[in-house]
C-alpha cells in the first residue's frame, strides 16, 4: 500500500510507546525531597566510606548555590527537586548466580524489551550488567572479564572494593561544580557502572549497560566511570528505555570517561526513555553530562542515537589534553510529536596534532524541535589541530523545527576547521525517482532516512545496530522499512 | 563619570537645544528610556559573547562636539571614491558639511535627516518610517535614536533609478580629545527604485572615536539597493554599525562590509524579508591585522516563501586580530521554499590571532533548503609551491593566494571603482603591489 505522507503523520502520531509497561517489584523508596540527611542517608544506605560521603556533600552544597539553566532552546516546566525521591532500590537486591534464580517477573520485563539475558549471552557474548532502578541486580561474564584483569561492576560495589581507583578518577573530567545537573547527580547519585581495563589489555567483549526507570515518581541519577589504561581498548554500550508514564521523569546522569595514553574507548549509546504521548503529555527529561578525557596518542568516540525522552540536553565532549588524541562524535537524534532535543557536542583541543570529528544528523518530524549545539574549541597551544563537522537536518511535516548553533572557536593559526550543516525535506523527485523504479512511498522514505542516518549507524557495533534500527522504526513508523 | 551617566543626564540638554515635532520627541524619550535600563551591553549576553566594549567606555567621550572643524578637500580627498561622478553627503565632527557635501532634491532627496525631522514636508515620510524597522529593544539602537538628529535623509521614489551612487562620508578631525558620533541614516526605496550607496567613517588622528550608527534602509515592491560599507579606520576609532534592512516583495537588497582596519568594529546587519521572491545579499572580506577586532553579527529573518538569503564572510586574520562571525538565519513556518545559504572562510595567519565563529540556523518550515558552511584553515603550501616555481616570489605568491581567497565576494561589487579601490587596499593591507586589477 502506498502511503501519503499525511497518512504517514497520523500513523507516526498516534503510535503508542511499544515498550511502556510497569514491572510490579516491590521497591524501597525514600522520601521525597532533598536535603543533606536525604544526601547522608544514600551514602548511608550504599555503606560508603566517609570520602565518598563528604565528596557527595560538597556537591549538595555546590547544587544549592547554583541556579538551573535555561539557555538551551528547550521548553519545559522545571522539575519540583523536592518532589522527588532520590532513591529506589528493587527489594530483592540478593545476587544471583544464575537466571533460574533472578525474579521471572524481571525476566520477563527483560523478554518484553527484547534483551533477555540469555538472548543476549547466546548470541552477542555481552556482558550485560542491567541497571534496573539505580541498583544493579544481574551481572553477567563477570568472570571472563576478571580473568583479563577488567573491572567491570556497578559504582557502588567498586566503591568498596577499589576505592582507590574510584577515589584517583570519580570528578576529574565532570567535577562536582561543572553544572547544576552534574552537581545534582554527584550528590545523590544512586548507581551506575564502574569499568576498568588494565594496562595494554584489549576488551574482549562489548560491554553494556541498561538502564531503566521502572519506579513511579523516581528520579534515574546514573554515575558511570570508564578508565582504560594505558593502550588498552573498550568497547561500551549503553541502552536506555523506560516505561510509559504520564508525569515527567527526570534522568540527570553523569558519564565520565578516562582514556590514559594509547588507549581508545568507543562509547555507543541508544537512548529511548519514554517520549509523552502524541499531545505531549509526560515523557522523561533527559539531562545528561557526558565527557571524556583524552591523554597522548588516545581516542574517544562517542556514538549515540536519541529517539526518545520528551526533553533531551546532551553533550557529549571530548578533551583532547594529550598529543596526538582523537575526538569522535556520532549522533542521530530523531524527534517526533513534542519533544525536544538540544544535542551536541563539544571538542576542546588542547594537546598537538589531535584530531576531531563530528557528524550529527537531525531528524524532526510532528511538533517536535530538534537542536544541533556545538563547540569546537583550539586552544593557542594546539598546533595542526583538525576538525570536521557536518550537521544535517530532515525535517518531516511543516510543523517541526530544526535548529544549529555551532560555535567554533580557533587560537591557532595551524588549526584546520570545516564545518557544514544543511536543512532539507525529503525530496519530492527522490521519492517519486523510488516510485518510478516500483519502489512505494513507505519504503522510499525508509530508504532515504536509512541512507541519510547511515554514516552514523555503521559506527554502532553489530549487535547494537540492531536495536538502533528497531529505534528508529517506533519512533519514525512507517517511515522506516 | 561613567559613559552610561554622562549619556542619560545630556539627555536632556540634547532635547532643549533642538525643538521637534512631538512624534520623534516620543520615540527618543522611550528610546533613552531602555538605554537607561539596559545600559551598554556586556559579554554576560549570548549576542556579545566575543565582544567587550569596557576597554572603549573607559574613554571621556565628549557626546556634543564644540565647535565645527573645516578641511580642505585636498587633504581628504582619497578617503572618497573621487574617480566617479557621485552625490556625497559629509560629515565633520558629526555635524554637516555643505561644502564638501553634494546633495539634491530634484525628483528625489538626499539631503539631511536634521532637515526631514524639522520640515513639514518630511512629516509623511518620517511618520512611517521613522524607527520603525530598528530594533527598539536593543541598547545601542536605543542609544541611537534617543540622539538621532543627523544623518543622511534618501528617499527614492517611484520607478527612480538614482543616476549616480551616494557617498555617505563621517570624518573625525580629532578636535575633542575623544569624541563619540551617533550618526543615523533613513533610507526609503521606492517602489521600482534603484540606489547604490557607499558609506565611510573616517577618523584623522589618534584620538579615540566611536561611532554608535544606526541605518535603516526600507525597499519597498521591486526596489533595488546596493551597500558598501568601508571599514578601514585608524587603530583608535572604534565603530558599532547597526543596519536594518526591511525589504518588500521582489527586491534586492545586498550589503558589502569591506573590513580592513579600525579598533574595534561590531557589525548588526539586520534584513527583514517582508514579501515574497526577495533576494538578500550579504558579503564581507575583513583583512585584519595588529589588535584589530571586528564582530560580524548577522540576521536574516524569512517570514515569506520563495525567498532566498545569500551570506558570504571571508576573514584574513595576521598579528593580533581577532574575528567573530555569527550569522543567524530564522525561517518562519510560512516560509516554505525558502533557499539561505551562509558561508564563513577564515586564514588565521599568526599564532596570536583567532577567530570565534558562530553560523546558525532556526528553521520551522520543512521545504526548504538551507545550509552553512565554516572553515578554518591556512593558505595550500602546495599552490604557494608550484607560485614559486614559476618565479612568484613568497610574499606575492601569498597575497594572490588571499586574493583569490576573497576573490568571490569582489565579484559581486557593480561599481568598478568602488572594486578597484578595494582592491589597492587589499593590495596595502597585504604591502604588495600586484599591479592588476582582479
Amino acid at each position: 500500500m502506498a502511503y501519503t505522507e499525511e497518512e504517514l503523520k497520523k500513523e507516526l502520531e498516534t503510535k503508542e510507546y511499544e515498550y511502556g509497561f510497569y514491572t510490579d517489584i516491590e521497591s524501597e523508596t525514600f522520601p521525597n525531597g532533598l536535603n543533606e540527611d536525604i544526601v547522608r542517608a544514600i551514602s548511608k544506605k550504599k555503606n560508603e566510606p566517609q570520602w565518598m560521603t563528604d565528596w557527595r556533600l560538597e556537591a549538595f552544597k555546590i547544587w544549592s548555590e547554583m541556579e538551573e539553566p535555561d539557555w538551551a532552546n528547550v521548553n519545559y516546566d522545571k522539575p519540583d527537586f523536592q518532589a522527588i525521591s532520590y532513591y529506589s532500590a528493587p527489594k530483592k537486591k540478593d545476587k544471583y548466580e544464575s537466571l533460574d534464580e533472578v525474579d521471572p517477573e524481571l525476566l520477563e520485563t527483560f523478554n518484553k524489551l527484547g534483551i533477555s539475558i540469555d538472548e543476549q549471552k547466546r548470541l552477542a557474548g555481552v556482558a550485560v550488567d542491567i541497571v534496573m532502578d539505580s541498583v544493579s541486580v544481574a551481572t553477567t561474564f563477570k568472570k571472563t572479564l576478571a580473568e583479563k584483569g577488567i573491572i567491570f561492576c556497578s559504582i557502588s560495589e567498586a566503591i568498596q572494593d577499589h576505592p582507590e581507583l574510584v577515589r584517583k578518577h570519580l570528578g576529574t573530567v565532570v567535577p562536582q561544580k561543572d553544572n547544576f545537573y552534574a552537581a545534582l547527580n554527584s550528590a545523590v547519585f544512586s548507581d551506575g557502572s564502574f569499568c576498568y581495563i588494565p594496562k595494554g589489555v584489549r576488551c574482549p567483549m562489548e560491554l553494556s549497560t541498561y538502564f531503566r526507570i521502572n519506579q513511579a515518581g523516581t528520579g534515574q541519577f546514573e554515575r558511570t566511570l570508564v578508565v582504560a589504561d594505558e593502550g588498552s581498548y573498550v568497547s561500551y554500550l549503553e541502552g536506555c528505555t523506560a516505561p510509559s508514564r504520564d508525569e515527567n521523569q527526570l534522568h540527570a546522569a553523569v558519564v565520565e570517561l578516562i582514556a590514559l595514553d594509547d588507549a581508545e574507548i568507543k562509547y555507543s549509546t541508544v537512548q529511548n526513555w519514554y517520549p509523552g504521548n502524541a499531545e505531549g503529555k509526560g515523557g522523561v527529561f533527559n539531562f545528561v553530562t557526558k565527557r571524556g578525557l583524552c591523554e597522548k596518542n588516545a581516542k574517544i568516540s562517542w556514538t549515540q542515537v536519541e529517539t526518545g525522552s520528551a526533553v533531551t540536553w546532551k553533550y557529549p565532549s571530548c578533551v583532547l589534553k594529550g598529543d596526538n588524541s582523537v575526538g569522535e562524535f556520532y549522533s542521530i537524534a530523531v524527534t517526533n510529536n513534542f519533544q525536544q532535543a538540544d544535542t551536541g557536542t563539544k571538542m576542546i583541543h588542547l594537546g598537538k596534532n589531535t584530531k576531531s570529528t563530528i557528524i550529527s544528523k537531525g531528524i524532526s518530524a510532528g511538533k517536535s524541535q530538534n537542536s544541533y549545539r556545538g563547540l569546537v574549541q583550539i586552544n593557542s597551544r594546539a598546533e595542526n589541530a583538525r576538525n570536521f563537522s557536518q550537521c544535517d537536518s530532515l525535517l518531516m511535516g511543516n510543523e517541526c523545527g530544526a535548529h544549529t548553533f555551532p560555535y567554533i572557536e580557533a587560537k591557532n593559526k595551524s588549526a584546520q576547521i570545516e564545518h557544514e550543516a544543511t536543512t532539507s525535506k525529503i525530496g519530492e523527485d527522490q521519492i517519486f525517482y523510488c516510485n518510478q523504479r516500483g519502489i512505494d512511498t513507505e519504503k522510499a522514505i525508509a530508504l532515504i532516512v536509512n541512507g541519510f542516518s547511515k554514516e552514523v549507524l555503521n559506527k554502532l557495533p553489530m549487535e547494537f545496530a540492531v536495536e538502533a534500527q528497531k529505534l528508529l522504526e517506533i519512533s519514525l513508523e512507517g517511515s522506516v522499512g | 563619570m561613567e559613559l552610561k551617566d554622562k549619556l542619560v543626564s545630556s539627555f536632556m540638554a540634547f532635547e532643549n537645544q533642538i525643538d521637534v515635532d512631538t512624534t520623534v520627541h516620543d520615540i527618543r524619550s522611550e528610546a533613552i528610556k531602555v538605554f537607561e535600563e539596559k545600559g551598554f551591553p556586556t559579554k554576560k549576553e549570548e549576542a556579545w559573547k566575543y565582544t567587550s566594549l569596557n576597554s572603549l567606555l573607559k574613554n571621556d567621550f565628549s557626546v556634543f562636539p564644540k565647535e565645527e572643524v573645516a578641511l580642505d578637500f585636498k587633504d581628504i580627498k582619497k578617503y572618497f571614491i573621487h574617480d566617479i561622478d557621485s552625490y556625497k553627503i559629509v560629515f565633520i565632527d558629526g555635524v554637516y558639511s555643505s561644502y564638501l557635501s553634494e546633495t539634491t532634491h530634484e525628483g528625489m532627496d538626499i539631503c539631511l535627516l536634521s532637515a526631514a525631522l524639522h520640515k513639514d514636508k518630511y512629516r509623511q515620510v518620517i511618520e512611517n518610517y521613522f524607527n520603525k524597522v530598528a530594533k527598539t529593544d536593543d541598547s545601542l539602537t536605543s542609544l541611537n535614536t534617543a540622539f538621532s538628529r543627523e544623518g543622511a535623509y534618501i528617499y527614492i521614489p517611484k520607478n527612480k533609478a538614482v543616476d549616480k551612487p551616494v557617498q555617505i562620508i563621517h570624518f573625525a578631525t580629532g578636535n575633542e580629545a575623544a569624541l563619540m558620533l551617533q550618526p543615523r541614516n533613513l533610507i526609503v526605496v521606492e517602489e521600482n527604485a534603484h540606489i547604490q550607496i557607499i558609506e565611510r567613517h573616517q577618523s584623522l588622528t589618534e584620538n579615540p572615536v566611536l561611532t554608535n550608527s544606526v541605518t535603516e534602509i526600507f525597499a519597498d515592491k521591486r526596489a533595488v539597493v546596493d551597500y558598501y560599507k568601508i571599514q578601514n579606520d585608524e587603530q583608535n576609532a572604534s565603530l558599532i554599525d547597526n543596519t536594518y534592512i526591511s525589504q518588500e516583495r521582489e527586491s534586492n537588497a545586498s550589503v558589502h562590509t569591506f573590513s580592513f582596519g579600525g579598533n574595534i568594529t561590531r557589525n548588526n546587519l539586520n534584513f527583514y524579508q517582508k514579501g515574497e521572491r526577495i533576494d538578500s545579499i550579504l558579503n564581507g572580506v575583513t583583512i585584519l591585522g595588529n589588535k584589530q577586532h571586528v564582530d560580524h553579527y548577522t540576521l536574516v529573518h524569512h517570514a515569506e516563501p520563495n525567498c532566498e538569503s545569500h551570506q558570504d564572510y571571508k576573514g584574513i586574520f595576521a598579528d593580533k586580530a581577532t574575528g567573530v562571525f555569527n550569522g543567524k538565519i530564522i525561517v518562519d513556518k510560512k516560509a516554505q521554499k525558502t533557499n539561505a545559504f551562509q558561508q564563513n572562510n577564515n586564514i588565521l595567519i599568526d599564532d596570536k590571532a583567532s577567530i570565534n565563529t558562530k553560523p546558525q540556523l532556526e528553521i520551522f518550515a520543512d521545504d526548504v533548503k538551507c545550509s552553512h558552511g565554516c572553515t578554518i584553515g591556512q593558505l595550500d603550501e602546495d599552490a604557494l609551491f608550484y607560485l614559486r616555481t614559476r618565479g612568484i616570489p613568497e610574499k606575492e605568491g601569498r597575497a594572490l593566494l588571499m586574493y583569490a581567497f576573497a576573490n568571490n565576494v569582489l565579484e559581486s561589487v557593480k561599481i568598478p571603482e568602488v572594486k578597484s579601490r578595494i582592491n589597492k587596499l587589499i593590495a596595502k593591507k597585504l604591502g604588495v603591489n600586484l599591479g592588476f586589477d582582479l
